[in-house]
């Protein structure tokens, strides 16, 4: 089945157009990538994906329904820095508020209510399932930017949604945490049959898991295996002007010749909306 | 003040019995009990979504609002609430635009300046008592009727049933509005409905400590419970227990003493903030694996 699917579709922002003809099918369970420089539309596709921004021409759905009918399917982690060293609010707290946050009221304490205790396993299993067991019962501000990430996909996952939209989860990481990261999303991704989409800068921390990047610049996109996309002639096709793509030794892909290639790491870069 | 009858026996029964003598001190206690209520439980959540200078402009807004009152000749009560309810309008409405929390600081500059230059107007064209103008921004515990304590209940018992409604998503929001706001939380609605409860909250406040000493119920508390716990269920409580157990020493200990009571519960919840990050600070030097480990 498929999970998401774009056709002939165009993205405006204001009188800006974004992107527009992008085709993209995305199998459940696919691991994809969305790659491109700064302002491409890379977190434009993820709004669209919510139904918080209607395309101005073509198709898109989600799980086969209309953008934005089926939220509670997908799981979002937005783009962000990271909580404020004084958030006093624990881990488990925040996974906790990813379950149940948008229901009215308060919970009963757990002695009293079979539904909070099933809640607070449920959490656990989440808090589990991303590594995050030792440090989950302590304030979120005083933890590091990857346990706060890993924090975040289990939000992101406790109500096992169907889909995952990470909009740049590995930007706020040093390389080591990246990688580890990457390879965490991959395993749920895998284990728990989850379609992700993650937004990344660069590919390589997560080229090895990747079933299908779709590549945005040029005021277009262009999705397929990572093999066929990032290549001199497709990237030179997208943008229109000569591109040209390097291999290293081991194996890292570096973009050559566009105005902001992805392989470059900007930890002050504007975030583009 | 009131002063002169009571005289400390350092009998624990016969204090007690002294400090529930006259009804304005039971009205005062009373008062006192609900207000801090209120104040410890919406001021937990002020304090978590860092929105403590949208409290401030609120309380000086109290200040023209109850000294219009005076003038006018209407309930005090219906000053307090009037203002700081319209306050919490326009405080929502400026911090909504593009301006962002920028806007929303400058226009909360204007506002106040204005506010207290308004109530200073309001007093002098009153009499321009300097008792009346004291009370109104410090606090007094004298003038409260059997009505005033009415209206406080209702005041407060409507507030922390709308907050108790919409608890768990504001704590969403608060916490996480991008995440919230995706999930299908309405942070715009939420964000104005605190922004009411809050001008609640700061106007029952504003009728025992005061418009400028309002902080020392809504804020310190609070942030005195989040130093504690990061739990949200037992922080809440421990910052309505907190603003409890000041309000009640801080009446107790003006009652006998010459101080004015703005005085006595700014110092106690000074006291206790202080206290409190001293201890914290100790425990995190001598356990500096887990720096705010106590969870």
């Amino acid at each position: 089945m498929e999970a998401i699917r774009l056709d002939e579709a165009t993205a405006r922002r204001g009188s800006r157009t974004v992107w527009s003809g992008v085709d993209l099918s995305v199998g459940q369970g696919e691991f994809v990538a969305v790659l491109g420089p700064n302002g491409a539309g890379k977190s434009t596709l993820i709004h669209v994906l919510l139904g918080l921004l209607p395309l101005s021409a073509g198709t898109a759905t989600v799980l086969t329904e209309r953008p934005g009918s089926v939220n509670a399917q997908i799981g979002y982690l937005p783009q962000r820095r990271s909580f404020e060293a004084g958030t006093r609010i624990r881990g488990v707290d925040l996974v906790r508020l990813g379950l149940d946050g948008t229901r009215w009221g308060f919970p009963l304490p757990a002695a009293l209510s079979p539904a909070t205790r099933a809640a607070t396993r449920r959490v656990a299993e989440a808090v589990e399932l991303v590594g995050a067991g030792a440090y989950a019962s302590r304030p979120i501000g005083a933890l590091s930017g990857g346990e706060q990430q890993r924090l975040l996909i289990a939000q992101a996952l406790v109500r096992r949604p169907r889909i995952l939209l990470l909009d740049e989860p590995l930007d706020s990481l040093d390389l080591s945490n990246q990688s580890a990261v990457a390879a965490l999303v991959q395993r749920i991704c895998k284990r728990e049959g989850v379609t992700v989409l993650l937004v990344a800068h660069d590919v390589n921390p997560i080229l090895p898991y990747l079933d299908r990047v779709v590549y945005f610049g040029g005021g277009s996109g262009i999705a397929g295996t990572p093999r066929e996309v990032i290549t001199g002639p497709t990237l030179s096709d997208l943008y229109g002007v000569p591109v040209e793509v390097l291999e290293t030794t081991d194996g890292r892909l570096v973009v050559v010749g566009t105005p902001e290639p992805p392989a470059h790491h900007h930890p002050l870069h504007d975030h583009g909306h | 003040m009131g002063i002169e009858l009571a005289g400390l026996s350092w009998n624990p029964l016969s204090d007690l019995g002294q400090l529930t003598e006259f009804p304005f001190m039971v009205q005062a206690l009373e008062a006192g009990t609900i207000v801090a209520t209120l104040a410890g439980a919406i001021g937990w959540f002020m304090v978590l979504r860092r929105q403590t200078f949208a409290g401030h402009p609120l309380s000086v807004i109290a200040f023209p609002g109850a000294a219009g009152a005076t003038l006018a000749g209407l309930p005090l009560a219906l000053g307090y609430f009037g203002a700081c309810g319209l306050g919490a309008l326009v405080l929502s409405v400026a911090g909504s635009g593009r301006g962002g929390h920028s806007g929303e600081s400058a226009v909360t500059g204007t506002v106040q300046a204005v506010g207290l230059g308004l109530g200073f107007l309001f007093v002098t064209l009153y009499s321009g008592q300097l008792s009346e103008l004291e009370s109104l921004l410090f606090g007094t515990f004298l003038g409260i009727t059997a009505s005033q304590v009415q209206t406080l209940l209702w005041v407060a018992i409507a507030a922390l049933a709308a907050l108790a409604a919409i608890g768990r998503p504001l704590l969403f929001a608060s916490v996480d509005d991008a995440v919230a706001g995706a999930a299908g939380v309405p942070t715009g609605a939420l964000s104005l409905a605190f922004l009411l409860l809050l001008g609640m909250a700061v106007a029952a406040t504003a009728e025992i400590t005061g418009a400028l000493l309002v902080f020392a119920l809504l804020v310190t508390p609070a942030a005195t419970a989040q130093q504690i716990t990061a739990r949200p269920a037992p922080g809440l409580m421990l910052s309505v227990g907190l603003a409890l157990v000041v309000t009640w020493v801080g009446l107790g200990i003006a009652y006998f003493s010459p101080y004015p009571v703005g005085f006595w519960v700014t110092s106690i919840s000074f006291g206790l903030y202080v206290a409190v990050r001293l201890l914290r600070a100790g425990l995190s030097r001598r356990n500096p694996e887990a720096p705010g480990a106590p969870a």
